[in-house]
């Protein structure tokens, strides 16, 4: 029987992986890998992994075979940055959470989009604190209940795919779990025609047991419901104000290839220096 | 090729950190340690390091982990309130034996403080500020001249113990000019990389600092601040492997302290009057010492691991022992746990920018 595609991109040794089951990152990772291998990828040794703290932080750490550092909670994009500066050549993807990259890390998310840093970012948006068992995050729905919000959420959720469309980022999309193809084909997309600057996929997957299962759902029953919920940008946009809440805004916010940072600093370097 | 350069403390700092092989700096600008951040900016690019400015600390320190980890020697300069925010990055590079030099230059505080106006007030928590068990190196320059020396001296230990080195100085090094000769390194350690089946996080004896991999070599390395084994694989739950790891991030540390400790006497070395002192109060001390005679001055350069018996040693028969610093003591601590307290005399000042003056330290050897 032939071997699934994915596992030459695992650790064999430290499967299964941790999660809980029906958990989307099994999906995630299965659209990674598939990206990987349609792109000709044979193994991941000019790559460099980089996450946080949190249950998607664990996908690299240690499940992807190749180079990873598990970093502080919201410090893995600094970190991304010190390798990919140091070590151009390498591919530096972060792979992290809602509250790992948009709360304690949120800085520097929006700075690393602002220098247009030469990283691919992944964002897992599962509404919650998913490891520390389901608090509020910054991307949780206006009243849901969590064990901080027992009387429903007093705030409102981040837009985090807008925010970061908002600044000099090169690449910018958003999709549910539920759209299997097209987020798969946008990580080819960030990874070859956009294999430069800042590129940013939030991938909308509520945790399965924080969310899913206190709303007395079944993932696969979640999932049917998010392939409603999920529409395109151009759709939702003509929807009225009280719909758009009831709806997720998929696809791609931005996509150009300006010059990186890297590129843009040596270039200024080069200048300067030549002119002596 | 010795240069003979007219440096601040701060600037002198840069060149030794690049005669030591630095080529990457991450920063944030903070009074009294940008000076630093300034010539790193022009002087790197020019020897093909890469410099950039940080968003905050926290992304300072995180950088030059993940630059390290690429394979370069990095380094970042703060003071007070970025020196706080940078601790639970110094934890992450303990735990996960990650090469580094951070530059505090002191300024009074807490909080904001005194921007402008040197402490020595840091020094607990270079040693002691993150959680958890955590060793690493502390040493600390008394001149400009010393910042040039003694940070090639912290890259090195760095490279050699794969352990991050907190560079004490403060605002009266940083900011004092004095000549400074660039005379390059003696000798320069690399990291160690590693053979084939190699742990890069264990060795059988725990003072030989495992090899450190480069990412992008295929070495598959997994970095981790949990608690790992010695190939990188997380065991959050084991106390065995935790008490290992723990322990041998101590005994790399404590175990080479022969290598590590250094310390200089001033003055008359069989005194039985003995000043002891760390950094820019060192210079009123020995400037007392010499004025008033039959005075030995006890010079601590590697503020940790500090080897307790060794200063049970010099200051073993001494009549009086008198401890200056600028703040309301902390190194007086160590010499309370070697000497007894009734015959210490303190001279403790901080704030404004004002030096304690030798006539003060001659008064407490009097007193």
């Amino acid at each position: 029987m032939a071997e699934h595609f994915g596992l030459k991109y695992l650790r064999r040794e430290v499967l299964p992986t941790a999660f809980c089951p029906g958990c989307y990152n099994g999906i995630l990772m299965n659209a990674l890998f598939q990206a990987f291998m349609e792109l000709g990828i044979e193994d991941l040794k000019r790559f460099v992994f980089v996450s946080g703290i949190g249950c998607s932080s664990w996908i690299p750490s240690p499940f992807i075979r190749a180079d990873s550092l598990h970093t502080l909670h919201g410090r893995a994009i600094p970190v991304a940055t010190g390798v990919k500066l140091a070590n151009p050549e390498l591919n530096v993807i972060v792979i992290g959470g809602d509250g790992d990259l948009a709360s304690i890390g949120g800085n520097h998310l929006l700075h690393a989009a602002r220098r247009n840093m030469d990283l691919l970012v992944i964002m897992i948006n599962n509404q919650v604190y998913g490891m520390t068992r389901g608090q509020a995050a910054p991307t949780t729905p206006h009243g849901m209940i969590t064990p901080t919000t027992p009387y429903g959420n007093p705030e409102r959720p981040m837009d985090v795919a807008s925010i970061i469309a908002g600044t000099n980022a090169n690449y910018v999309a958003r999709w549910c779990i539920s759209q299997y193809i097209p987020l798969k084909n946008s990580i080819k997309d960030a990874l070859s025609r956009y294999s430069r600057g800042f590129r940013f996929i939030e991938v909308y997957a509520p945790c399965v047991t924080y969310v899913v299962r206190r709303e007395g759902k079944t993932p696969g029953e979640k999932l049917k419901e998010l392939m409603k919920k999920c529409v395109r940008i151009e759709t939702w946009r003509r929807m009225s104000p009280e719909e758009r809440e009831k709806h997720v805004a998929t696809g791609v916010f931005k996509a150009e290839d300006k010059p990186g940072f890297i590129e843009t600093y040596k270039k200024y370097i080069a200048q300067a220096l030549g002119e002596k | 090729m010795t240069e003979r350069l007219f440096l601040s403390g701060n600037e002198a700092v840069v060149y030794g950190a690049i005669d030591a092989g630095c080529r990457f700096y991450a920063g944030y600008p903070i009074t009294p340690s940008s000076e630093i951040m300034h010539l790193m900016a022009k002087e790197l690019p020019r020897v093909g390091g890469v410099f950039i400015q940080a968003e905050d600390e926290l992304a300072a320190i995180n950088m030059i982990i993940g630059a390290s980890w690429a394979g370069l020697k990095s380094m970042t300069a703060t003071s007070g309130p970025g020196f706080s925010l940078m601790q639970e990055g110094i934890g992450y590079a303990v735990m996960t034996e990650t090469p580094l030099v951070i530059v505090d230059v002191m300024r009074a505080g807490p909080a904001t403080g005194q921007a402008t106006k040197s402490a020595q007030g840091d020094l607990m928590q270079a040693r002691w500020g993150r959680h958890g068990d955590q060793y690493l190196v502390v040493i600390a320059p008394m001149t400009p001249q010393e910042a040039y020396d003694l940070v090639i001296e912290a890259f090195n230990i760095a490279e050699a113990y794969r352990v991050p080195v907190v560079f004490l100085m403060d605002e009266f090094i940083g900011h004092g000019r004095e000549i400074v000769v660039r005379r390059g390194a003696d000798k320069l350690v690399e990291r160690r990389r590693p053979s084939d089946h190699e742990p890069p996080f264990g060795s059988k004896d725990p003072r030989i600092p495992p090899p450190m991999p480069r990412l992008g070599e295929g070495y598959y390395v997994l970095v981790t601040g949990s608690t790992h084994n010695e190939w990188g694989y997380r065991d959050v739950h084991g106390f065995e492997t935790h008490y290992r790891l723990v322990t041998r991030l101590k005994e790399k540390i404590w175990g080479n302290i022969d290598k590590i400790f250094k310390y200089k006497v001033y003055g008359d070395p069989d005194a039985r009057r003995i000043i002891v002192c760390f950094g820019s109060t060192c210079r009123p001390a020995i400037d007392a010492a010499e004025r008033v005679g039959g005075t030995k001055v006890l010079r601590l350069i590697t503020l940790w691991p500090l080897n307790y018996d060794k200063l049970a040693e010099e200051l073993s028969g001494a009549e009086k022992v008198v401890v200056p610093e600028l703040s309301l003591g902390q190194l007086v601590y160590d010499v309370a746990q070697v000497y007894p307290r009734n015959k210490m005399r303190v001279v403790n000042k901080v704030g404004g920018g004002i030096p304690i003056y030798p006539s003060e330290i001659i008064k407490a050897l009097e007193a």
